[in-house]
């Protein structure tokens, strides 16, 4: 897998156009969804799994697992707990403060 | 051997890339911001899913290690996740978000560890340089969010008990003028490192020295910072766990993670501001000056306490009550008493509400849900800006472990407080302040909402005093 300059330019441009997404989704939330906001932004910061996924197979594969094919494992471990732990516990916070409108909508 | 258009892959993580900016649209409103959760969820599964199937189309895959690996973290994350009590909360999110800045870190390292081992080091300048570079920043600035971050999760627990022992140790909070200086310094190291890593692709030892001189750099830059900054500090390093993920992105060439890794890095940047914003600091000086640590202002003067049948009775015959919780209530963990207080008002139908500082607690939020945990209304909970108009209009202020972002000192312009946003407690007619003592809060200055005239101090652990008050009026 080689890289070309255009493929190279291409991820580039991806990368600075996604940061000005994120400013603009971000500035037009309310205090009250910080920490859950932050939570579940945290959770999906949680992507790199699918790096970890690929970099682990591939160590694995070539020969004899060495040090590098053990690092991806643990990789791998800690970006599914950031993940699944990640979006549970925004589950959680966010089934208390929306679950209660709810209910009270319902009374 | 079914064979399958690669553009599928690039197309399906497309798929979950709009998922997670979806997902973060929808929780940003509270009535979608369940729904938003799920979408980003969902986004994952798929990015996972794309990538499991891409695995097995490409080659052999390691079932026992995948599989194993996927299953591990599953079980630790949700057994976390379900096991957390909400004022361990922010504590949980900093050590979630060091993992996932390790795993990016160590999907970096172990590419460079591969490429060399198996001698696949990129021979033309432009595939060395990108993807050399993308492995050192990714490292750089995964390692920093790994002990940054634990730093920050043992400052918000305050310390740590030694094993088998029982002996609690209080975090250290530590940073002459000079250690600026070392924190610069080994900034520069690591991006030398980097430099030198991409001069010298086959020598690994300066990818082990930068693993090692961003460590102590993650070390460093949390130690200084009292915890009153620690939800700022943990919002940054939310911002550079994404930035990380972005990193690897080039690093493996997946645009799903660059996507999904920079729009999670400007979130975290955009919240960083806010909360600055709120508490009237920049971020160089939360970074670079650490201040509240120590100085404090020795208190002078003093204020006899009032006891709970006292204000059982001021709590008779009034109309409004405005409650100011702040971080002493999430420590006492007396939100269910709070709210049990806010049930005894309003069967004397007085209107209750409740006052949210940007700031109160440890991170934005944190008083939205405690008091969510303990059944309160979301309409009750009004924000700064709308509930400072209704002070000079409320009988009764009470303010349960709340200090300086009720200080009317902020409003002159001066000291460390100067110029921040307040709650205007001292305009309500009469106050009731629960607190253990008179002594200062994080900022480190005295407090004269607590000498009023109006003012009643109910000195004491906010869940024994709300307790006591609560069985105050019933018998009243």
């Amino acid at each position: 897998m080689s890289l070309t300059m255009a493929a190279l330019i291409a991820s580039i441009t991806v990368f600075v156009l996604a940061i000005f997404l994120g400013f603009e989704l971000i500035s037009k939330v309310p205090a009250t969804l910080h920490t859950p906001l932050m939570s579940g932004a945290n959770a999906i910061s949680g992507i790199t799994v699918v790096g970890a996924l690929l970099a682990s197979n591939v160590a694995f594969n070539n020969g004899s697992p060495g040090v590098a094919a053990w690092l991806g494992f643990a990789a791998l471990v800690m970006a599914t707990i950031n993940c699944v732990g990640g979006f549970m516990v925004t589950n959680r916070m966010l089934g208390m403060i929306a679950g209660k409108k709810r209910k009270k909508e319902v009374a | 051997m079914v064979t399958i258009d690669p553009v599928v892959f690039d197309i399906g993580y497309l798929l979950s890339a709009a998922l997670f900016i979806m997902g973060i649209k929808k929780l940003s409103s509270p009535r979608t911001a369940p729904y938003g959760n799920q979408l980003g969820a969902a986004g994952m599964f798929l990015a996972v899913l794309v990538t499991l199937i891409k695995m097995v189309i490409e080659g052999k895959v390691e079932w026992e290690l995948v599989a194993g690996g996927l299953l591990l973290g599953s079980i630790i994350g949700a057994w976390m996740a379900i096991k957390v009590q909400m004022t361990g909360m922010p504590e949980l999110v900093a050590l979630f978000n060091g993992f996932g800045g390790a795993a990016s870190a160590l999907v970096a390292l172990a590419e460079v560890l591969a490429r060399v081992k198996e001698g696949e080091v990129p021979t033309d300048r432009l595939n060395l340089w990108a993807i050399w570079i993308a492995i050192g920043l990714s490292g750089l600035v995964g390692w920093i969010t790994l002990t940054g971050s634990l730093m920050a999760m043992f400052k918000l627990k305050g310390g740590f008990t030694i094993p088998l022992t029982k002996k609690w140790i209080r975090f250290p909070t530590w940073g002459p003028p000079w250690l600026n200086v070392v924190k610069v310094s080994l900034f520069f190291a690591s991006l030398a490192f980097v430099v030198l890593s991409v001069r010298e692709p086959e020598n690994t030892q300066w990818v082990w020295g930068l693993v090692i001189s961003s460590c102590v750099l993650g070390v460093l830059f949390v130690l200084p910072i009292g915890g009153a900054d620690m939800p700022v500090v943990v919002s940054l390093l939310n911002s550079l766990s994404g930035i990380a993920a972005a990193f690897t992105g080039f690093v493996i060439n997946n645009n799903v993670l660059i996507i999904a890794g920079s729009m999670v890095g400007a979130a975290g940047l955009i919240l960083t501001f806010i909360m600055c914003k709120a508490m009237n600091r920049q971020l160089i000086d939360v970074l670079f000056k650490s201040f509240g640590g120590s100085d404090k202002e020795q208190v002078t003067r003093t204020k006899v306490g009032s006891d709970p049948e006292e204000v059982a009775m001021m709590c008779d015959g009034i109309g409004t009550v405005i409650i100011v919780p702040g971080y002493g209530m999430a420590v006492s963990q007396c939100q269910h008493a709070v709210k049990e207080f806010a049930d005894l008002m309003e069967e004397r139908d007085v209107e209750v509400k409740y006052a949210i500082h940007p700031v109160a607690g440890r991170m934005p939020g944190h008083m939205n849900v405690l008091l969510a945990e303990a059944n309160v209304p979301y309409e009750q909970l009004i924000e700064m800006d709308e509930i400072n108009s209704e002070f000079p209009n409320c009988d009764l202020a009470v303010v349960i472990g709340a200090n300086d972002t009720t200080n009317p000192v902020a409003r002159t312009g001066e000291g460390p407080l100067g110029g921040m946003p307040i709650l205007d407690v001292d305009k309500a007619r009469s106050i009731v302040i629960i607190k253990r003592s008179l002594s200062v809060g994080y900022a480190g200055v005295d407090n004269d909402l607590f000498f009023m005239d109006k003012t009643m101090m109910l000195f004491g652990d906010g869940k024994a005093m709300m307790n006591g008050l609560n069985s105050a009026i019933k018998d009243y």
